[in-house]
C-alpha cells in the first residue's frame, strides 16, 4: 500500500499498464518532456522514451483524429485533453468516429481508446477550463465515461478504462488531484466499469454525485442530522441505475449534485430514472444542487457557482421536511 | 522517429500519357512496365467501378438506395491506378465518395450493394450506407461522412504501422497508408492537423488529392489557395507534393503514384499527391450542377478513362472488339445478378439496433457481432459478447 494523491494513483497506474501493453501509447500536448499540465504522466517520457509519450501539437482535432487511427489498428493510445473546454475542437472525431465505428462498421473496427481529461472547476481557472461537460459525452451512444473521486477508484477504473475494447473517456476531477491522499494498492486492480460505490450507508435520504463534488457531499453529511446514503457514480456512461433504485426504493428521497449546469444535467436524467422505477416509494421530489445555468465564472464568483455542503444542506433539510 | 528533413516541393511533369507511346502501340506493345494482363485487369476494373456506379445510380431512382449517394464515375482511373501500385496490406482510407475505392480492393461488390440497399449482408450489416464502405480483411479503414475528418485518422493508421515496425517489431516491412481526399477537404482544420503531424512524426502515409475540380458545388478556385497547384500545400508540412495531371490515364496514374508509393515505403516519410481528374455526375444523386457548363462536362466526357484504356488496348492490338463487348457483357450480368441478389437480401432484424455499440452487453446493449462478410463459413456467429452491465 502507498499513500497516494489522485494525480499519484493515475501516474502509477499508467506506468504499470504502459510496462504490462507496449502497445500503449500517450499522446498529447506536454504530456512528455513536461509531464503534463497537472505533471500526471510526470517521469513517463523518460521512463518510456518518446516513441511511446509523444509530446502533439497544439492540436486537439489531430490528437483524437491520430488516436482513433492508432485504435483501430490494434494499439492502446491515451490521448490527453489538457483542459475539459479543449474537447470542442476535438468534439468532432469523438462524437462522428469513437464513438460510432463500432456501429458504422457493425464491430469489424473497434476503438480501444482512453481519452484522459482534467475536468471541473475549483482551481480558480476561467471557463473552459473549470467546465463539467459530461452530459455531452454521456448522450453520446458509443462512448463510455468514467469520472472517479478518489485515488483508490482512479487507479483501479483508469487500468479499466485501458483494458476496456470501447472508447472511455476518463474525466478527472482536477479539483482534488492533490486534495488528499489515500490507501492504494501497489499491485494493478481494477474497478467495474459501470458500478457505482456506496460512500457511506444510510437509511433517510440518498444523496447520488460523481466527482469532486463527492467530497461536498461528504462535508455536507458530516454537519447534518440526517441518515444519507451516498453514492458516488464512479462511471456516469454506462449508469449504475440499480444502485441508485435499490438506495431511494430504501430512504425515499433524494438529492444530486453536480457541478455541471442544471437543465437537462445529469441531475434530470437520473431524476426522471428515480420517478420511472420507484415512483410509489418516493416521500418527496427528487431535488437537483447544480451549477448554474451560466458560463462558469471566473474564480471569484467560482465558488459560489459549485454546490457546496451549505447548498447541499439546505437541499437536504427541504426533502426531509416534505 | 526522427524529425523530418524538409525538401523542396518536386513537381513530377514528365507524363507520358499511354496515346504518346504510338510507337509501342505499333509494336504490338502498350506500355513495357505494365504488360497486356494487368491492362486488361485494370480495364475491367474500370468497368466494374462504372457499371456499378450505374446499377447503382438506378436502384437510387427505384428507391432501393436510401439517403445521399455519391458517385465515383469518371475518376475510375485514380481508385483503380493508385491501389494497384500498392500492397495488399496497405491501409487505405477514404471518404464519402467509397464505392470505387472499395471495389478496387477487392470487395466483393455483392457486400457493397447489399450496404447500399441497406441490407444485412451488406459490409456493415446494411447500417452503414453509401458512405461507409469497411473492409477489414482488405485493410479498408473506411468510407467516411464528414470532409476531412478520415484525415487524422491515416496519420494515426500510418503511425500505428510505423510503430509496430519499429518499436514493438510485431511487423517486418514498412506499410504505406493511403489517405483518399477531395480538394474540398484540404479546407477543413482536420486536414492541417493530420499533415502537420504526419510530418512531424515522419509517418509513411500518401495523402491523395482526387482533384475534381469541384469542392460540392464551389470550383476549387473559388473556395481554396493555391487553386492551380494544390500539391504544394506539401511545403507547409515539410513534405514532398506530387502533381499527377493526367489523372484520367490510368497507366500514368499507375505508373507515377508508384513511384511515389516506393520512396515512402524506403523513406518511411509522407507525401502529398495531386491528381486531376473529373466526376461525371454531381456531388451526390440530388446535385442540378448548375456551377458548369454542358461544354466542360463534353470536354471531360472525352476523356473518360475506360475509352482511353480500351482504345488504346485495341489500337495496340491486345484487345479486339469482341473481347471488349464480350468483358462488358460479362461484367453487366455480374452486377445486374448483385442487384438482384442484394434487392432480395434481408434487412437486419430490428433488435440489430442495439447490437454493436459497445462490446458488452449492459443496459439494452447486446454486444457484437461480425458481418457477414467476415464471418466464415461454419462461423454463424462470433459474438465476442462479454457480462457486463
Amino acid at each position: 500500500m502507498a499513500n497516494l494523491t489522485l494525480v499519484q494513483a493515475i501516474n502509477l497506474a499508467l506506468i504499470q499498464e504502459m510496462e504490462e501493453d507496449d502497445r500503449i501509447i500517450l499522446l498529447g500536448e506536454d504530456v512528455g518532456k513536461n509531464g503534463g499540465v497537472f505533471r500526471v504522466t510526470e517521469g513517463l517520457w523518460q521512463r518510456f522514451g518518446g516513441d511511446r509519450v509523444v509530446d502533439s501539437p497544439l492540436a486537439e482535432s489531430g490528437i483524437l483524429g491520430t488516436s482513433i487511427g492508432l485504435a483501430m489498428a490494434g494499439l492502446r493510445p491515451i490521448p490527453e485533453i489538457q483542459f475539459e473546454g479543449f474537447l470542442g475542437p476535438a468534439y468532432d472525431q469523438i462524437c462522428t468516429h469513437a464513438a460510432r465505428m463500432r456501429t458504422r462498421t457493425r464491430g469489424a473496427y473497434t476503438v480501444p481508446l482512453t481519452i484522459r481529461v482534467p475536468v471541473g472547476g475549483g482551481i480558480h481557472a476561467p471557463e473552459l477550463h473549470s467546465d463539467s461537460p459530461e452530459t455531452i459525452y454521456t448522450h453520446t451512444p458509443g462512448l463510455k465515461v468514467v469520472m472517479p473521486a478518489s485515488p483508490y477508484d482512479a487507479k483501479g477504473l483508469l487500468i479499466s478504462a485501458i483494458r476496456d475494447p470501447d472508447p472511455v473517456i476518463f474525466f478527472e476531477p482536477k479539483r482534488i488531484y492533490r486534495a488528499f491522499r489515500e490507501e492504494v494498492p501497489e499491485d494493478e486492480y481494477t474497478i467495474p466499469i459501470g458500478e457505482a460505490r456506496v460512500v457511506q450507508e444510510g437509511e433517510q435520504i440518498t444523496m447520488v454525485s460523481w466527482g469532486a463534488s463527492v467530497i461536498q457531499c461528504m462535508n455536507a453529511i458530516e454537519n447534518c442530522n440526517h441518515s444519507v446514503e451516498l453514492i458516488d457514480l464512479r462511471t456516469i456512461a454506462p449508469m449504475d441505475m440499480q444502485a441508485i433504485e435499490q438506495s431511494v426504493k430504501k430512504t425515499g428521497r433524494c438529492v444530486v449534485v453536480h457541478e455541471a449546469p442544471k437543465t437537462l444535467g445529469l441531475g434530470a436524467e437520473i431524476a426522471s430514472r428515480i420517478m420511472e422505477h420507484c415512483f410509489l416509494h418516493l416521500e418527496a421530489p427528487v431535488q437537483r444542487v447544480a451549477g448554474f445555468d451560466t458560463i462558469m465564472p471566473y474564480y471569484k464568483l467560482e465558488l459560489d457557482y459549485m454546490p457546496d455542503a451549505a447548498r447541499i444542506t439546505k437541499a437536504v433539510e427541504e426533502v426531509s421536511a416534505y | 522517429m526522427r524529425p523530418p528533413v524538409t525538401k523542396a516541393p518536386v513537381k513530377q511533369t514528365n507524363h507520358k500519357k499511354v496515346a504518346a507511346s504510338k510507337n509501342d502501340a505499333a509494336k504490338g506493345k502498350v506500355k513495357s512496365s505494365n504488360d497486356a494482363k494487368t491492362l486488361k485487369h485494370w480495364l475491367r476494373e474500370m468497368l466494374l467501378i462504372r457499371e456499378f456506379e450505374v446499377r447503382t445510380m438506378q436502384a437510387y431512382q427505384n428507391r432501393l438506395v436510401g439517403g445521399f449517394c455519391h458517385i465515383y464515375s469518371g475518376q475510375e482511373a485514380v481508385a483503380v491506378g493508385t491501389i494497384a501500385a500498392l500492397q495488399d496490406d496497405d491501409p487505405i482510407i477514404t471518404a464519402y465518395r467509397c464505392h470505387g475505392h472499395a471495389l478496387a480492393r477487392g470487395m466483393d461488390p455483392y457486400y457493397c450493394m447489399a450496404e447500399l440497399f441497406g441490407r444485412f449482408d451488406g459490409c456493415a450489416k446494411g447500417k452503414g450506407g453509401s458512405m461507409h464502405m469497411f473492409d477489414r480483411e482488405k485493410h479498408l479503414y473506411g468510407g467516411h461522412a464528414i470532409v476531412g475528418a478520415q484525415t487524422p485518422l491515416a496519420t494515426g493508421l500510418a503511425f500505428a504501422t510505423k510503430y509496430e515496425q519499429e518499436v514493438i517489431k510485431t511487423s517486418d516491412h514498412t506499410r504505406v497508408t493511403v489517405c483518399y481526399l477531395g480538394d474540398g477537404a484540404l479546407n477543413q482544420g482536420g486536414f492541417h492537423e493530420a499533415m502537420n503531424l504526419a510530418g512531424v512524426l515522419d509517418l509513411p502515409v500518401i495523402f491523395v488529392i482526387e482533384n475534381n475540380g469541384y469542392a460540392m458545388g464551389t470550383s476549387v478556385a473559388r473556395g481554396t489557395t493555391l487553386a492551380d497547384a494544390l500539391y504544394r500545400k506539401a511545403e507547409s508540412y515539410g513534405m514532398t507534393g506530387h502533381l499527377i495531371e493526367e489523372g484520367m490515364d490510368v497507366v500514368t496514374v499507375h505508373d507515377q503514384f508508384k513511384k511515389v508509393v516506393d520512396e515512402t515505403r524506403k523513406t518511411s516519410k509522407p507525401d502529398l499527391v495531386e491528381i486531376r481528374t473529373y466526376r461525371f455526375k454531381g456531388h451526390s444523386m440530388s446535385d442540378p450542377r448548375k456551377y458548369r457548363t454542358h461544354e466542360e462536362e463534353e470536354k471531360w466526357n472525352k476523356q473518360d478513362p475506360i475509352d482511353h484504356l480500351s482504345h488504346d488496348l485495341i489500337k495496340a492490338g491486345e484487345l479486339t472488339q469482341d473481347e471488349f463487348k464480350k468483358m462488358t457483357t460479362e461484367i453487366r450480368g455480374e452486377i445486374r445478378d448483385v442487384v438482384k441478389r442484394a434487392s432480395e437480401a434481408e434487412p437486419p432484424p430490428l433488435d440489430e439496433l442495439y447490437v454493436d455499440v459497445h462490446t458488452g452487453n449492459w443496459g439494452p446493449f447486446k454486444g457484437t457481432t461480425l458481418p457477414n462478410m467476415l464471418r466464415g463459413d461454419n462461423e454463424k456467429t462470433t459474438d465476442q459478447n462479454q457480462e457486463s452491465h
